[in-house]
């Protein structure tokens, strides 16, 4: 296992080495957002004098440089920042919270993200998983058609249609889910996971091509191997052959498609969020873009970044994990 | 025989699908195979062997089809019976072996769990008497640790001990008939042995019938009771194995018979004191940290080949790595005409580099497939001889000549149109158009039939006399020795444990590891296996013969 360990212990260093430069990556793009926070606060009524004295109070006035180290070094602290539109001129914006750090004001966003995508994973990746299984097993029949058919005709619908279509059937010809998903904090969890239910499926339309698609190419790109032939000359049942002999060794490129998908169900879901007014972390991003509330977007990115490398990482050591010349070296 | 025979093919046509259009694959066969009896079924590449041994079995790979004829098991119709029926048939009463235990091995799974498998699912055993069951054929095939090599996965076991164990678990059922399909051509030829002589045994012990496909007639001389000889998909001739071996009837069949016939004159001894072409001098090289050559010395003296023979991982290629500074050596250097050559290639000049040229063992992936034959002999051409536009065409003319290859018709064809032993042709023009000193030809036969690979060795022996080329032949078929070395060197585990003029290797008294290699070449003889297993103690073959030295 000692191999394993060092090959987990350098995957962890490359991705704390990937997330320094999409830090620095991060900051620059950020700060060359057209238009600043004191332009967009002020409005018309912007003067060169008013603007300089919001930037000195915000420290935008110092170098660039100086003002990524202090972030870095707040961020390393575990201090996000405080948001400018929190800071002094919280009346001039819409948002209106007790929360005054960055940290405060993302945390419950971030949970209730982190939920839906949590609820959305469990319908999906076993869905797409078994529907691939199958799909390879009927391969070429009327069954993989449709399947192939129906995946690929949700992933190609926007978002929010897929969203509207739901709501259609689920929520306003048949009340079964609520079409509305506004959760909040201490709601009991039965009613959580029922509110969060149709933004759930409508992502799992979205997320479950790919995975059905990549688990039927793995299993199928294998069915020629020797050992599949020799386990169908043992006279094993088709389904035994794929999910004991083919699955198995299928798993490094299925696993690798799961995490790009689970990465997207934490970083590209503001539409649907949108659809269903659920609050989570996309919205808050979209509103700190739109006000250019600098210390937010560059939170929300530095989260998102994250989620994505420790996703990623994830599936490289499952993928290498799975692998027995690894697990049971000689 | 007035019993009904276990296997009845009759007339049996297969087809093979590429290109949109079915090609015959095998021609109207016939096969009867009696209750316990062992069939060898041999033939070139291509000859369809293997093709009508999973036919038997009532089963066509991808892109394969039976197109006319039947094919019963014990009074089964296995053409017309169901799916189900075919399962229920196949792993209990008919196993297979197939050539690559590594490969047909589940990577994912313990050997066990595969063992247990088809007992477990047929209802024949239950799991624990079934390891049980196991141990004990593990026992019985005289693998090493037979309690406990069940538990590893396929990679942690080495190719031969694999090649038993799968010949166990086609045992797991106890089954009426298996079909071994090239179950050691893969193997050295010390492990072959063992793997002969355990499946011998063990078809014998539970008198299962059997098929056995191989091109190696040495090899089917020692299995089979009769031997059934396939030529492109057509019946040649069978008959009982000692009558097919003593009185052939057929000219192809003839012709196999002497193949292994070619064998080049003796050359003078080498002058004493005379330079050495390349000489490698007390070379150690290691893969990263873990050592793979001690103290490696030879010479090889202008116009002479000689053959670096050993098994597996004996180091043989590495050698050649390091003569081509493809791996640098930790230690000790490479001489080209009494002068050192740098030991990595990078630093080597134009003129060291032309010097030294390489033949591969596989041509189909040693050709650049985008490439016209023209090309790729050209480019050496003008790379190392700066030749360019009607010089260049003239010399790949004069080089595809050389080769026995009409230039007018090969320029501009691709690799992929030519044949197994044409592309090998073509590695060798490629070879000599740098007009080098020396080659180095790495198992360039192994993986051609008998008859081309003869032609291929006649070519490189003629060019050899013409050119005064000097060769270092990778080789671990002693017969291929035999045919065209002048020295022999032994190696074993990274180490030279023997070397000398041919005809000093191949008469006694050898070195121990030697006289191993030698005695375990398969002879045609059908009682060479119970001859040499007798004189070797039958309990203590290969890895014990190996041990004691």
């Amino acid at each position: 296992m000692g191999n394993v360990l060092t090959i987990i212990l350098q995957r962890l260093a490359l991705g704390l080495l990937t997330l320094l430069i999409v830090s620095i990556v991060i900051f620059v793009a950020v700060n060359l957002l057209p238009g600043n926070f004191a332009e967009a606060i002020l409005g018309q009524g912007a003067t060169p004098d008013a603007i300089a004295s919001i930037e000195r109070d915000l420290g935008l006035d110092q170098p660039l440089v100086t003002r990524y180290f202090q972030w870095l070094g707040g961020v390393l602290r575990g201090d996000l920042g405080t948001s400018f539109a929190q800071a002094n001129f919280a009346s001039f914006s819409g948002t209106t919270s007790g929360a005054t750090t960055i940290a405060e004001q993302i945390a419950p966003r971030f949970g209730n993200t982190m939920f839906l995508a949590m609820i959305t994973a469990a319908i999906a990746v076993p869905f797409s998983i078994i529907l691939g299984i199958l799909a390879a097993l009927y391969r070429n029949t009327v069954f993989d058609r449709a399947t192939n058919i129906f995946t690929l005709t949700s992933i190609s619908s926007p978002e929010f249609f897929l969203a509207y279509i739901l709501i259609l059937f689920l929520a306003v010809l048949n009340p079964i889910f609520p079409s509305l998903s506004n959760i909040f904090e201490g709601m009991p969890f039965s009613e959580r996971v029922e509110k969060s239910m149709l933004p759930a499926l409508t992502l799992t339309l979205v997320v479950t091509a790919h995975m059905m698609r990549m688990t039927r190419a793995a299993i199928i790109n294998l069915l020629a191997s020797p050992y599949i032939e020799m386990a169908r000359l043992k006279g094993l049942s088709p389904m035994r052959v794929i999910v004991k002999h083919a699955l198995p060794n299928a798993l490094a490129p299925i696993i690798n498609v799961i995490a790009l998908n689970l990465a997207y169900l934490i970083t590209g879901v503001v539409v649907v969020e949108v659809v269903f007014v659920y609050p989570g972390i996309g919205q808050l991003f979209v509103d700190s873009v739109k006000i250019r509330d600098i210390p937010v977007v560059q939170a929300c990115c530095l989260i998102f970044a994250t989620a994505f490398i420790l996703l990623n990482l994830t599936a490289d050591i499952m993928s290498i994990l799975s692998n027995p010349r690894l697990r049971h070296p000689k | 025989m007035s019993e009904e025979p276990l296997v009845k093919m009759r007339d049996v046509w297969l087809e093979g699908r590429s290109d949109e259009t079915w090609n015959p694959i095998i021609n109207g066969v016939d096969l009867t195979l009696a209750k316990g009896e062992v069939l060898g079924l041999i033939g070139e590449s291509g000859a369809g062997k293997s093709t009508l041994g999973l036919a038997a079995m009532g089963y066509t790979r991808d892109g394969v089809r039976i197109s006319k004829g039947s094919v019963e098991f014990d009074g089964i119709d296995l053409l017309t019976a169901s799916a189900a029926v075919k399962r229920e048939l196949l792993g209990k009463r008919i196993a297979y072996v197939a050539q690559s235990a590594a490969a047909s091995f589940n990577p994912a799974h313990q050997l066990m769990d595969q063992h247990v498998e088809g007992p477990v699912q047929h209802g024949v055993m239950g799991r624990g008497e079934s390891e049980e069951d196991g141990m004990e054929l593990y026992r019985k095939l005289r693998l090493p640790n037979p309690d406990e090599i069940g538990f590893r996965y396929p990679h942690q076991v080495s190719g031969g001990q694999l090649q038993r164990c799968m010949t166990a678990m086609a045992m797991s059922c106890r089954p009426d008939l298996i079909i071994f399909d090239e179950p050691t051509t893969a193997l050295d030829v010390t492990t072959q042995i063992e793997v002969l002589a355990s499946i011998r045994d063990i078809v014998e012990q539970f008198n299962t019938a059997a098929i056995y496909i191989t091109h190696d007639l040495a090899v089917v001389a020692q299995m089979a009771d009769r031997i059934k000889v396939l030529l492109k998909g057509d019946e040649v001739e069978t008959a009982d194995t000692r009558t097919m071996l003593s009185a052939p009837t057929q000219e192809y069949t003839k012709s196999l018979w002497a193949v292994r016939s070619f064998e080049r004159p003796l050359k003078p001894a080498v002058q004493t004191g005379s330079t050495p072409v390349i000489s490698v001098q007390n070379v150690d090289a290691s893969y990263g940290t873990v050592p793979v050559l001690y103290d490696v010395s030879f010479d090889l003296h202008a116009g002479r080949t000689v053959a670096v023979v050993g098994e597996s991982g004996s180091g043989k290629s590495t050698t050649a790595r390091c003569i081509t500074g493809l791996l640098p050596p930790k230690a000790g250097q490479i001489m080209l005409d009494g002068q050192a050559l740098p030991a990595d290639y990078r630093k080597r000049s134009k003129d060291q580099l032309r010097q030294v040229q390489m033949i591969y063992q596989m041509a189909d992936t040693a050709l650049n497939p985008r490439m016209s034959i023209g090309q790729i002999i050209a480019r050496p051409v003008e790379f190392y001889l700066g030749l360019k536009g009607a010089e260049k065409r003239r010399r790949v003319d004069a080089l595809l000549e050389q080769i026995e290859l009409e230039p007018s018709q090969y320029y501009h064809r691709l690799p992929s149109e030519l044949s197994g032993g044409q592309k090998q042709r073509i590695g060798i023009a490629r070879a000599l158009a740098a007009e080098p000193k020396f080659i180095i030809c790495d198992e360039v036969t192994s993986a051609l039939d008998q008859l081309v690979a003869e032609g291929i060795l006649r070519l490189l022996a003629r060019l050899q006399d013409e050119l005064s080329l000097t060769y270092m032949f990778i080789t671990h078929d002693l017969a291929t020795v035999k045919a065209i070395a002048d020295e022999v060197v032994v190696m074993k585990d990274g180490r030279v444990v023997e070397q000398g003029p041919k005809q000093e290797m191949f008469t006694p008294p050898h070195h121990a590891y030697t006289d191993l290699l030698l005695s375990s070449v398969p002879e045609m003889d059908p009682d060479w296996l119970t001859n040499l297993l007798t004189e070797r103690g039958v309990d203590n073959i290969g890895d014990a013969a190996v041990d004691k030295m």
